[in-house]
């Protein structure tokens, strides 16, 4: 084992805090586990492990209409937030890498506003004005909802991928006769293209998973995902929601392995 | 003669550049400003403006006329005063619980070979990334009337009567100590990995036991990462929404759902507002004191993957 921290305290002398530890784990992994496994059961009590197997929660889930258009939906208007919010992002990101500009903190508190100030606030704040503007149940609003809640993800992690890029190599594009944008697309990018991809990547989930502020903004033909599960689990317990929530775990994987990747090729 | 036409144009020169060079940081100013302005124009539209009109409206009371009756409400009406006590009381309970859970977590993986870290970190931010709904959805079918725990222990013959687990208190605080466990885990571990290990070795030569070394060199550099932990899960549970308004069954009534109650069942928006208005400002609050008593930001949890 490598050196870097070989206390003189043996692996035996810390089992406690190893299953300790290990039971905190299992309570962080046990009920996402759970569901998966119950969304391939066959009955429709809830049963662990389930007696007989079958899909027929995915058949309900794919089969009905309203479930396949809610899930539409919320794809739709992941995508477009994540086209609109990681440009956006990556801008303010090289803006606020800079550190040229005064009251840098004060506009990184904006930026990051969204994650603190609470979600409920945002939720009622948006529907409000939605209302004036007649934004309410459109997928522009929703986008443009998505985009603030996407924005600080896309920045924090692109600003920390140029912490690490040295800012001089633009420059010595740029010194070559190369303009501004150019030197960003050629040198700048391809290095930190793979913060720019993991931040994209976070901000289609941070919208595919949004339920609050579309509890409010969203409704009728542009019902999201998550607004209509959201219902659902006030009314009743429903097994189709397992099979859902199953593809969303599934989805949660595939995307942060994605960004794993991405930010490893670096 | 050379030397002298190099030399003598340099007084002039020098306000020439001086000019030219502020001329052009006036221009990199105004390009990065360029750059940052539609995303802050964006959050200025949805978040900055909507809570200004909101703060607006909290002024005002059902007649429209300037009072401070919507905050006076605050005081006067019981169910209020209740709801900000559950409120509290919740977030207590489940940042406790995360502490109670996350630093044994945190340290543990901070002690691991890098390899096992990571794979162990992998299940910490993996329900990070899940959403909120699939969790509590998962919650209520572990700890419902029916539930698997339930019938679990019936079966074994432990108990003959269902345990109340869901839809009241202690199911709000099980379903939301499993979402906030991350928030706290990822700062504390990552403040965790800065401790020098030799101050520990140091410690350990000089004839300290283990369990002394944590106490009085580990645990003491540690609390930091972990009142940052602790800031952002408290903030977080006080304006808490989807958990409590599924698996409290209706009987705990926090915050954010008195605020979705008052505009979207009653209408009334002034009421709401001032309840949007004072959540807000108590959220800040506490994250100023904590940015100026150990002047690090809470936000750092996103990042520090």
């Amino acid at each position: 084992m490598s050196m870097e921290n070989a206390l003189p305290i043996s692996h035996r002398q810390r089992l406690w805090l190893y299953a300790l530890g290990a039971l905190v784990l299992l309570f962080l992994i046990a009920p996402s586990v759970i569901i998966v496994i119950m969304s391939f059961s066959g009955s429709t009590l809830l049963q662990f492990p389930p007696e007989q197997w079958s899909l027929r929660w995915y058949e309900s889930y794919f089969g009905s209409v309203e479930w396949r258009d809610a899930t539409i939906v919320s794809v739709k208007v992941a995508v477009m937030t994540m086209i609109v919010a990681t440009p956006l992002g990556t801008a303010a990101a090289y803006a606020i890498n800079a550190g040229t500009l005064r009251l840098t903190g004060a506009i990184n508190a904006l930026l990051t506003a969204s994650l603190i100030i609470p979600v409920i606030l945002i939720g009622i704040g948006t529907f409000f004005l939605y209302a004036r503007i007649g934004l309410n149940n459109t997928l522009t609003g929703l986008v443009i909802a998505h985009t603030v809640q996407a924005l600080p993800l896309v920045v924090l992690t692109v600003v920390s991928g140029l912490r690490s890029y040295d800012m001089n190599q633009e420059k010595v594009a740029r010194s070559l006769g190369a303009n501004r944008f150019s030197a960003f697309l050629q040198v700048t990018m391809p290095q930190i293209r793979f913060s720019i991809v993991s931040g994209a990547l976070f901000a289609f989930i941070t919208s595919f998973d949004e339920v609050v502020v579309s509890l409010f903004i969203s409704g009728g033909e542009t019902t999201t995902l998550t607004r209509r599960m959201f219902n659902a689990l006030r009314d009743q317990i429903d097994p189709t929601i397992a099979a859902i929530s199953t593809c969303l775990i599934v989805l949660s994987i595939v995307l942060l392995s994605a960004a794993q990747l991405f930010g490893r090729g670096r | 003669m050379s030397m002298q036409s190099a030399i003598l144009p340099h007084a002039g020169a020098r306000t020439l550049n001086a000019d030219a060079l502020h001329a052009d940081a006036r221009r990199e100013t105004f390009g990065l400003l360029a750059l940052l302005s539609p995303g802050l124009l964006l959050v200025f539209a949805v978040i900055i403006v909507p809570i200004g009109w909101l703060f607006w409206l909290s002024l005002f009371d059902e007649t429209g006329s300037l009072s401070a009756s919507n905050y006076a409400r605050f005081f006067q009406q019981p169910s209020y005063i209740k709801t900000f006590l559950t409120t509290f009381k919740v977030a207590f309970a489940v940042t406790g619980a995360c502490v109670v859970l996350g630093y044994p977590l945190a340290y543990m993986l901070s002690q691991l070979p890098r390899r096992a870290a990571s794979i162990c970190l992998i299940l910490v931010i993996l329900p990070f990334w899940t959403s909120v709904l699939v969790r509590t959805y998962a919650w209520l079918v572990i700890l419902q009337r029916k539930g698997l725990i339930n019938s679990w222990l019936i079966d074994l013959g432990v108990i003959s009567q269902p345990l109340p687990l869901a839809n009241n208190f202690a199911g709000v605080i099980i379903g939301m100590t499993h979402i906030m466990l991350p928030f706290l885990v990822l700062p504390l571990y990552a403040s965790m990995k800065t401790i020098d290990i030799d101050c520990l070795r140091a410690g350990m030569n000089l004839g300290a036991s283990p369990a002394a070394t944590f106490r009085q060199i580990f645990f003491p550099l540690s609390l930091p990462g972990l009142a940052s932990g602790v800031v952002i899960v408290f903030v977080l549970c006080l304006g808490f929404f989807v958990t409590p308004a599924l698996m409290g069954g209706g009987k705990v009534i926090m915050w954010a759902m008195r605020i979705e109650q008052t505009t979207s069942l009653y209408s009334n928006w002034g009421a709401g507002a001032a309840l949007g208005v004072v959540l807000l400002a108590v959220t800040l609050a506490l994250l100023g004191l904590f940015q100026w008593l150990l002047g690090a930001r809470a936000t750092g949890v996103w990042s520090s993957r």
